[in-house]
């Protein structure tokens, strides 16, 4: 009987934790968007104002195919950095965590010393053709700055996942004839599975809803949590700004919930 | 002792031959120059403490290392140095399974006939009569993490044989068992090489393993064979210290021999143990199942210092001297008591005298 009062007490913080900074902001989030002079219909806006739904569709996209590269590059990376020494291993490992200190401000910033107006591949380009080539101001400098900070946090992810591979899984498939691509479909990438798909729903769900980035880079980016900036600040449409952050919130939720019963079901559990 | 085993229904293996197999890691040469000849359809168990080289050069013959000179690997006579272990056609079992835990278990036995792209319902049928043969069948839709430790090792012994491989590498197979269980499947992996009338090479630390299931063993120490011979010889014949300890218990005795009787340097000796050759001081070894108890008058005094029942048979403890203590065994129905004396008989043909090693 005590221990399961004393079972409540640990759980208590946890629910008070709940309470006061999710469910109660929700309710409100959801009470705001639902009180503008347009009403519920704020939600439908969502799907039927090109504006917004353009918005939503971009913001998809990009996440999307950031998490496609990031996953891409990190699942690479980690086996071939898995089980493998060398000068400097440590070091390399170290730099590689480097970016998750940064805020999104500073990796737009980086993303304009790299690819902006004055950026070093501006430079490069314009002394050797001419031309002055900028990309930190577009969706494609967004890209960049999201692969920046998703790629170290993916790859150590994966990277433990690929330490802890059995060689011999490997040297087995290898004795049954399997070359290194049906090694890599067959034994590989099914036990990295758990891990490269709870790793790429954090990299999505960071690419969904990350501001600094887009803000640092351009205002007119049309990213979902810039259309929720301008709809609060510059338009005051409070109500719609909640119903868009609601929306945004389930979508992101819901990938994540799949992606977490995917990874489960990846283990055989 | 060479021959390949007789009982074997088909022969389905590959001699095996090696010259001058040698491996160096960072510096440390763990395998000393070896040639090995194994006839086709016989079981060679590669036995010896752990970093005496015996799975390296399992590996070596596997193609999962390189030698480090030219390697020069030959099945029945073909040179397979160069064939990448993918073309090999060589069966692994690893001590760890290595099943792939996203596959059934037929998917695991079929895996390899998949990759040789066999059609399906040949690939079935195939892989169908091999869980038949280790018994699985009615675990053939179970996941890897749904079965015991005993039937993903059969299940890694089918895959390893479904390719038809001209030889298995066994790479301590039954390491991850219990004591029960290795029991039985030495048992039961013995008869099914010889079977299938394989080529096998069985890597084991495990005496008793070695002595069930080789048709030869070869004892390893510090990256040499030490001794290849058939188990018989190895137990009653090992050719030095090191092969007499490793794969059972040796009493040792020091005494000199005097026109060709031992007199021991401790202890009451009331009779004479006949060895023969020419007066010596010398140790002579001996099995603890050499010992005879003798009702009176016996060879040897001793005062038994404990006793372990073991059903069939029991081990006393004996101690001559306190510099001499023996280990024998002596049948188990009659009893004896710490304390107690008892006088004892070795047989001559048992007795065994190790040249000093150099």
């Amino acid at each position: 009987m005590t221990s399961k009062r004393f079972d409540l007490l640990l759980i208590l913080p946890l629910a008070i934790f709940t309470l006061a900074f999710l469910i109660l902001p929700l309710a409100r989030l959801a009470v705001e968007a639902g009180s503008g002079p347009g009403g519920l219909a704020n939600f439908v806006a969502i799907l039927t104002e090109a504006r917004f739904r353009n918005s939503l569709f971009v913001t998809l996209i990009l996440a999307v195919v950031t998490t496609v590269a990031t996953l891409t590059v990190a699942t690479i990376a980690a086996q071939t950095l898995a089980n493998r020494k060398f000068l400097g291993r440590g070091l390399l490992l170290s730099l590689l965590t480097f970016p998750l200190a940064f805020p999104g401000v500073v990796v737009g910033f980086m993303i304009i010393l790299f690819g902006g107006r004055l950026g070093l591949v501006g430079g490069v380009t314009k002394s050797l053709f001419g031309t002055n080539v900028i990309f930190a101001y577009s969706l494609f400098g967004l890209f960049l700055g999201y692969l920046y900070f998703s790629v170290p946090r993916v790859l150590l992810t994966i990277l433990a996942a690929a330490e802890k591979l059995d060689p011999s899984l490997v040297e087995a498939a290898r004795s049954l004839g399997a070359g290194p691509f049906a090694i890599q479909r067959d034994v590989v990438l099914p036990a990295l599975f758990p891990a490269m798909y709870t790793a790429g729903a954090l990299c999505f769900a960071t690419a969904m809803g990350a501001f600094g980035t887009a803000f640092t880079l351009a205002t007119n980016i049309d990213v979902v949590p810039m259309l929720i900036y301008t709809e609060f600040t510059l338009a005051t449409n409070a109500s719609m700004a909640a119903a868009i952050s609601i929306a945004l919130g389930l979508i992101t939720w819901v990938t994540l919930a799949i992606a977490r019963s995917h990874a489960m079901r990846g283990e055989g559990v | 002792m060479n021959s390949p085993n007789p009982t074997a229904a088909v022969r389905n293996g590959s001699s095996i031959t090696t010259r001058g197999l040698t491996k160096t890691f960072n510096g440390h040469r763990v395998l000393q120059p070896t040639d090995l000849e194994i006839a086709a359809g016989e079981i060679l168990v590669l036995l010896g403490p752990s970093g005496c080289g015996k799975t390296t050069l399992l590996r070596l013959i596997a193609g999962l290392e390189q030698s480090d000179g030219p390697d020069m690997i030959r099945f029945d006579g073909e040179d397979v140095s160069a064939v990448p272990i993918e073309k090999r056609d060589v069966g692994m079992v690893f001590q760890s399974y290595a099943l792939f835990p996203n596959m059934t278990v037929a998917e695991n036995v079929g895996y390899g006939l998949k990759i040789r792209k066999m059609p399906r319902a040949q690939r079935e049928e195939e892989t169908k009569r091999l869980l038949a043969l280790v018994g699985l069948e009615e675990y053939a839709g179970r996941r890897i993490s749904a079965v015991s430790g005993g039937q993903r090792q059969r299940t890694a012994l089918a895959r390893a044989l479904a390719i038809k491989p001209r030889v298995l590498l066994l790479d301590e197979p039954l390491a991850a068992l219990d004591a029960v269980l290795r029991e039985r499947l030495r048992v039961e992996i013995g008869l099914l090489l010889r079977e299938f009338g394989i080529t096998a090479v069985y890597v084991t630390h495990d005496q008793a393993e070695a002595m069930a299931i080789g048709d030869r063993i070869a004892v390893m120490q510090r990256g040499r064979i030490v001794q290849i011979d058939a188990p018989r010889e190895i137990y009653h014949r090992p050719i030095n210290d090191f092969v007499a300890d490793f794969v059972g218990t040796m009493n040792r005795v020091r005494g000199s021999v005097r026109a060709g009787a031992l007199i021991l340097d401790a202890g009451e000796t009331t009779a004479r143990i006949a060895v023969g050759g020419p007066d010596r001081e010398t140790t002579l070894c001996f099995r603890p199942e050499a010992a005879r108890l003798a009702v009176d008058g016996g060879a040897v005094r001793a005062r038994i210092r404990a006793t372990t029942f073991f059903g069939a048979t029991q081990r006393l403890v004996a101690e001559v001297s306190p510099e001499c203590q023996l280990q024998l065994d002596l049948p188990s129905n009659q009893s004896f008591v710490p304390g107690q004396i008892i006088s004892f008989d070795i047989d001559p043909a048992a007795i065994l005298e190790f040249k000093p090693e150099s």
